[in-house]
This record gives structure tokens, sequence and C-alpha cells, in this order.
């Protein structure tokens, strides 16, 4: 099948960090490595003939109970982008490992990043570098653990009072 | 300036930290607002959301995937229906099936409904905390007809119709439905003309919404708005013209913009967006097509239940679509879809490993986004614009928070 | 008797608490803490349509001290669990709480790590109107059996 543009050009300027892309059922993904995630937002984000100016969506999977999950890592990012100019969308995923699962923070390109952010370090744990302020968004300070890493029972309740059922 | 500064020191003068929420009468939803005062006017801000949060990820992971759907239907519970059908067209897209040209058509038609109640709701509930109670109980009666249109549908009042299956609907309209929704439409007009007359041009409502809480464009795609808040601000951006789904294309609508991005102009974008939504409808109706309403897939779809009960092949299919450990079983992939909600771009990101569950369900909420730019909204406003400015961006706990 | 046929209609003998019962279920005061799905069903049932003021509790109040019914409206969460509480501490006696929809009976579809199982590990609910949501009608049904309530039960001064 043809490349896309947006993965074609990805390709050309990041050899290095590209591990995988791929088009399943029309989405356009790309699989990179951590260390070049702000690099290629912002090349994404202000080559002109790609400009994905909004970052739609940020969020994390974990594959621990997936039978044959990525070598590269127990969690994956998910990003994804949209032009508004070209009217296309991107997905940008990028393994972490469970001994560090740390990425770098995409808020100096996006003002939402900061709330997506702070949403996926409460609900996988995952840390994102340079992050003004990382703390937890939708559960409370008191929570331990990470509700929606695969190892936390769905049933896992902490109460702040009241009993434990 | 030097001078006020000493008189601010001697007279002790400091920046008062106020708690909205909460639980607070404005704060339809709980949220928390912890803001810094200089006398009226907001110095800074801080938004704390969370208190709806139940799960609904975690939640869905245990469900299959046709149990998921009642999860959604509570996920932005003004519009139910366009959750159900943006849940339904991710899972369709995972199993690469189209669904027949009726049912698209009757998922036109429904989420556009919803999308009236959606819009009635949020005017009149907004209008009604800058003390327009009228308005409220006006938008409340348009409101009540089209919950019976949705009712008898769906079977479930406006809340929580749950009326999709994965490859079709629950049901084919009933007989009558289109006269019926015309007359409801006209009642609803009527309305939208009495809350024109009581509100576009009332002295107080333009003074406490125009001007207020207003962004520019670029910062609102910073922000990611999308919806009538970011169409607020000029940028026409729709998920129903920019990529269209359903049968969207062959529809003849405009969208809306606004100009200033301010409360005034939410305001305006959602009445003409209830404008536009009547005449989506109108056109589906006439030109509906017959036809089946589900794929004819036994993988994907039910048996109906006159089938169930009657035959022993359709009586096997819902018993493996049912047992536990079946049901319906996309392929390995991931797929993101993205459909026009009330609020903005409503997207479900959809991780299958091949078994009956979802590997991983993931809502992007719209208003999600647009409550992380509210405390950019409210900043440097008096502290009574937070009530219009929190109205207008239309904050819906379960999807926000989920 | 004797008192009542020398006064003939013009006056009407009762026990206190009897008439301070019939005063008070028809004055109910609702604290609506709606922080979910059922509030929309809450707004359709206070709208003019169903009309929640036949009943005499039409008139919502925002702050817990005037309020005599607390009506719990939508899923409480474990982050929410202790404004609830705090919510109902603040209201005066003679104090009544209403359970509104399935997840405040018993947490409803969300058996999870966030949600409270039922309001009433929590606080003392008087009545639970069950449904997700209710439907207005089941609404009214429920403010009927809190009216029967207040009006059997024994009136604290
Ligand atoms: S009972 Fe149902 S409708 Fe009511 S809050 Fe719970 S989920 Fe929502």
């Amino acid at each position: 099948m043809e490349e896309s543009l947006t993965l074609k050009k990805l390709r050309e300027r990041f050899p290095a960090s590209i591990i995988d892309t791929h088009s399943f059922r029309g989405d356009d993904t790309a699989v990179i490595k951590r260390v070049d995630v702000v690099d290629i937002c912002r090349f994404l984000k202000e080559s002109p003939d790609l400009s994905y100016n909004f970052l739609m969506d940020l969020t994390a999977v974990d594959y621990l109970q997936m039978g044959n999950s990525p070598k590269e890592g127990r969690f994956e990012v998910v990003y994804h982008l949209y032009s508004l100019k070209y009217n296309h969308r991107v997905r940008i995923k990028s393994p972490l490992t469970e001994a560090d699962p740390t990425i770098d923070s995409l808020t100096p390109l996006w003002a939402v990043a900061n709330w997506l952010e702070r949403e996926c370090w409460d609900m996988f744990g995952i840390r994102f570098d340079g992050h003004p302020d990382l703390k937890r968004i939708l559960l409370y300070e008191q929570f331990e653990g990470h509700p929606l890493r695969k190892d936390y029972p769905l049933t896992g309740r902490q109460p702040l009072i009241g009993p434990k059922n | 300036m030097e001078k006020t500064a000493t008189l601010a020191r001697e007279l002790n003068i400091r920046e008062m930290t106020l708690h909205m929420g909460p639980s607070h009468p404005a704060m339809h939803g709980t949220v928390r607002m912890f803001l810094e005062l200089d006398g009226e006017t907001v110095v800074s801000s801080d938004v704390e959301i969370g208190y709806l949060h139940r799960g609904f990820e975690k939640t869905c992971e245990n469900r299959t995937y046709h149990q998921a759907i009642i999860y959604t239907d509570r996920l932005n519970y003004v519009s139910p229906l366009i959750n159900n059908f943006g849940y339904a067209m991710a899972v369709e897209k995972l199993f690469g099936v189209d669904v027949p040209e009726r049912c698209k058509y009757i998922r036109v038609i429904m989420s556009e409904i919803s999308r009236i109640t959606d819009h009635l709701t949020n005017v009149g509930a907004s209008a009604m905390e800058l003390g327009a109670i009228t308005a409220f109980l006006y938008m409340i009666k348009a409101r009540e007809v089209l919950w019976r249109l949705i009712e008898e549908v769906a079977g479930g009042r406006g809340v929580t119709p749950s009326y999709v299956r994965i490859g079709g609907v629950k049901d084919d309209l009933p007989e009558g439905f289109q006269g019926r929704a015309l007359e409801a439409f006209k009642v609803t007009r009527e309305v939208l003309q009495e809350i024109h007359g009581l509100l576009t041009k009332n002295r107080i409502f333009v003074d406490r919404t125009k001007g207020v809480g207003a962004i520019t464009a670029d910062e609102a795609m910073s922000y990611g708005f999308t919806g009538p808040c970011l169409r607020s601000t000029g940028v026409a951006y729709d998920v129903r013209k920019a990529q269209p789904y359903m049968v969207y294309d062959k529809m003849n609508f405009e969208v809306p913009v606004g100009t200033n991005g301010d409360n005034y102009d939410r305001y305006l974008v959602r009445m003409e967006e209830i404008q536009q939504s009547m005449r989506i409808c109108e056109q589906a109706l006439f030109s509906m097509p017959p036809g089946p309403i589900k794929i004819d897939d036994p993988r994907i779809t039910f048996p109906s239940k006159e089938d169930v009960y009657g035959k022993m092949e359709s009586l096997i299919n819902h018993f493996k679509l049912f047992m536990n450990g079946h049901g319906i079983t996309p392929p390995k992939g991931e797929v993101y879809q993205a459909v026009e909600g009330a609020n903005g771009e409503l997207g479900f990101y959809v991780v299958s490993d091949g078994s009956g569950r979802p590997y991983r369900l993931r809502c992007r909420p719209p208003c999600f986004m647009i409550m992380s730019g509210v405390s950019r909204l409210v900043n440097g406003g008096m502290v009574a614009d937070i009530v219009p400015t929190f109205g207008s961006v239309n904050m819906i706990g379960g999807e926000c928070d989920r | 008797m004797a008192i009542e046929s020398a006064l003939g209609e013009s006056v009407v003998l009762t026990r206190t608490d009897k008439v301070l019962g019939w005063a008070r279920k028809y004055s109910l005061f609702l604290y609506p803490f709606v922080t979910a799905c059922c509030g929309m069903e809450y707004m359709a049932a206070a709208a003019s349509h169903y009309d929640i003021d036949r009943f005499g509790a039409g008139l919502p109040r925002f702050s817990p001290r005037q309020a005599d019914v607390l009506f719990v409206v939508g899923t409480i969460s474990h982050k929410q669990a202790p404004i609830l509480k705090r919510v109902w501490e603040q209201m005066c006696e003679p104090k009544w709480v209403v359970a509104f929809g399935g997840c405040t009976c018993s947490g409803g579809p969300y058996d999870n790590y966030a949600t409270v199982q039922g309001i009433d590990t929590i606080v003392p609910v008087d009545v639970y109107i069950p449904g997700c949501p209710p439907r207005p009608e089941t609404v009214l049904d429920g403010i009927m059996k809190l009216q029967e309530k207040i009006q059997s039960q024994k009136q604290e001064l």
C-alpha cells in the first residue's frame, strides 16, 4: 500500500528514531523512540506541508496482558494529532519500559498537554519530564497506585470515608 | 504606582483565596475552583475536576463489546446517542464493516435530535444561572417533546437510551415517526423564537455575556477546543464537514461560526446549530431509503428475537454471542474514530487483542480539553463572570471525568 | 366531643404531631446534590411538565443550612464522598435524605474502584428511588413516599 505523505516525511527526516509505521484501517501510525518525541511533534506541528496543529488526544496503553506484548516495553504512550489545514490525522506511539516509564512533556507545544499528561500520570503512572505540575487530576492525592494499569484490580476501592465494600 | 503599593502595604491588603465549589449552584456537575482574587478581579485560578470519575475506561475493559454500550450512554448524558454511535462506529471500523444505508440515516437523525436536546439544555441552564428562569422552562418544554421522540424510538428517555447495536441499531423507526418528528420540530422552532425574543437582545444577558470569557482562535486550538467553543472563535472545524461520516456528506447544512470567541458568540453558535440540526433531520427524514437496519452477519449482529425463539440456528447463534468468553471478536488492531459530539470532537480509541473484550477503550472527551482552558477564560475577569463562562462551556461531568 | 359541638366548624382539633407533620410534608426544601446523569431527569421533574411544585417541593435551596431534604442525584465517587457527608452534617434537624437513582442506591452500573456502592454506607437514607435514571413519575412517587414517612413519624420540636 502507498505510504502516506506524513509517514514518508517522518521516515525521511527521522530515519533513526522511527521503529515502525503502519496504517491499519486507514489510521496512519508511527511508532517512535521516546527520546525524540518532542522533536518529532514539533516537526509535525511546524513543518508547513504537514502543520498538525491540534493535539487531539494523548493517552497510554498498558500491554501487560496482551499475548505477545511489544518487546520494547510494557507501556505505550499514544498521541493523536490532527491538521486543520490539510484535514489529516496521524497517530504517534512511543513504547516505554516498566522500569522507567518516563517521556518528555509536550507542554511547550500545546497547552492542552498539561492536563492530558496529568491524566496519563494519574491513570498509568507515566512520568512526563518537564511538566510544570505533574499531579493527580481525576483521582485524589491519597489514592495509591494507578488504576488503568492492567495489574490494578477493577474493584480496588480506596475510600476516603466509609467502608471498603 | 508606588503610592498605591505603599498604601497597600499600610492597609495590609492582600489577595484573597476563594474556593468555589465543589458543591455550588452554578457548578452543575461538581468542580472546584481555587481563585486568587484582587478585589473582585480574578488574578489566577485553578480548576479541579474528577469528582465524577467513575472508571469508565477500566470498566469497559472488563465488559464485552456490547456491554460497553451502556457505559457510553453515561459519558455525555445530555446527548447520549452521539456517544453510542461514535463507539459503535469505532468497533465497526475495527471489523472493517459498513452498516446499511438506512441505518446510517437513522443514526444521523437520532444524533441530530440528541444534539438539539444538548444545546437546548445548555443554553437553558446557562441562562437560568443568569436569572432567566423562563428561558430554562421553555427549553425544557421543547426538550421534553424531543425526548418523547427518542423514547418512542429507543425505549428509554433522553438520558440513557442505549439505542445502538454494533453493526446496526436496535429497531427501525416506528410508524408515523416522520409526522411526529416534524411536529416536534415545529414546537422547537417556536421555542427558539421565544428564546431569541427573551435573550438575544436582552440588555442584562448581553451585558453579562458579550466580551466575557473571550479567547482567540490560536489559543483555543492550543487548548484543543473543538465544537461550539472553537467555532465561536471563527474556526469552522466540524467533524461532520471535515471528515464526513454516516451520510453527512449528502446533507445540506452550514457550520455557524462566531467572531469573538466570547460567551455571547457561543450562545449564538449553539442557537444556530439547533436550526441546522433540524434542517439535517428534515432532509434525512424525507430522503431515507428503505432497507435493512443492521448488517446481516451472524458474527457481529444479534438475531432478531422472533428467530431466537423460533429457529434452532438463531438460538445457537444468540447463545454464542452472549455466552461468557464468546461474543463478538474483532480482529487485532487499533482504531481511532471521531464524531462530532455536542461539545466537539468525540473520539473513541479502541485497542483490540482479538478477544471478546476491548483491550483498551479510550474516549477523547471534548469537555476535558475545554475545561483545561477554563482557567485561561476566567483569569482577569470578574468573579461574577465565572458563572456565565462556566455555563457556556457546557461542562458535562460524565464526559469530562469519565 | 362536647367542645367540638360547642365550637362548631370554626375550629379544628388535632394533635401537634399531626399538624406539624402536615406542615412539614408540604413544605419540603430540597438541596439537590446533583452530580451526574440523573440530574437531567431531576431537571425534567422540576420543570413545568412534571412540576414537582405540586408536592410543595418546588423550591430548591442551594445552601444545606436552609434545606430539609438532601436529594442525592447521581453517582457518588470516593472523591466526592467526604463532600456529601459534610453537606449532610451541615443540614439542620429535622432532615431527610433521598437516594435518587441506581447509583446512589447501590452503585448502579458502576462496580469499580472509583464509586461508592450506595450512599447508605455514608449517610442514612430515608427514601430510595431506583432507576437509571428514574422517570419523573418515579421521582414523584418517591416524594409521596417521603411525605407519608414525614407524616407518620414522631415530630421533633
Ligand atoms: S443511576 Fe444511572 S442515570 Fe443515574 S447517575 Fe447513575 S448511571 Fe447515571
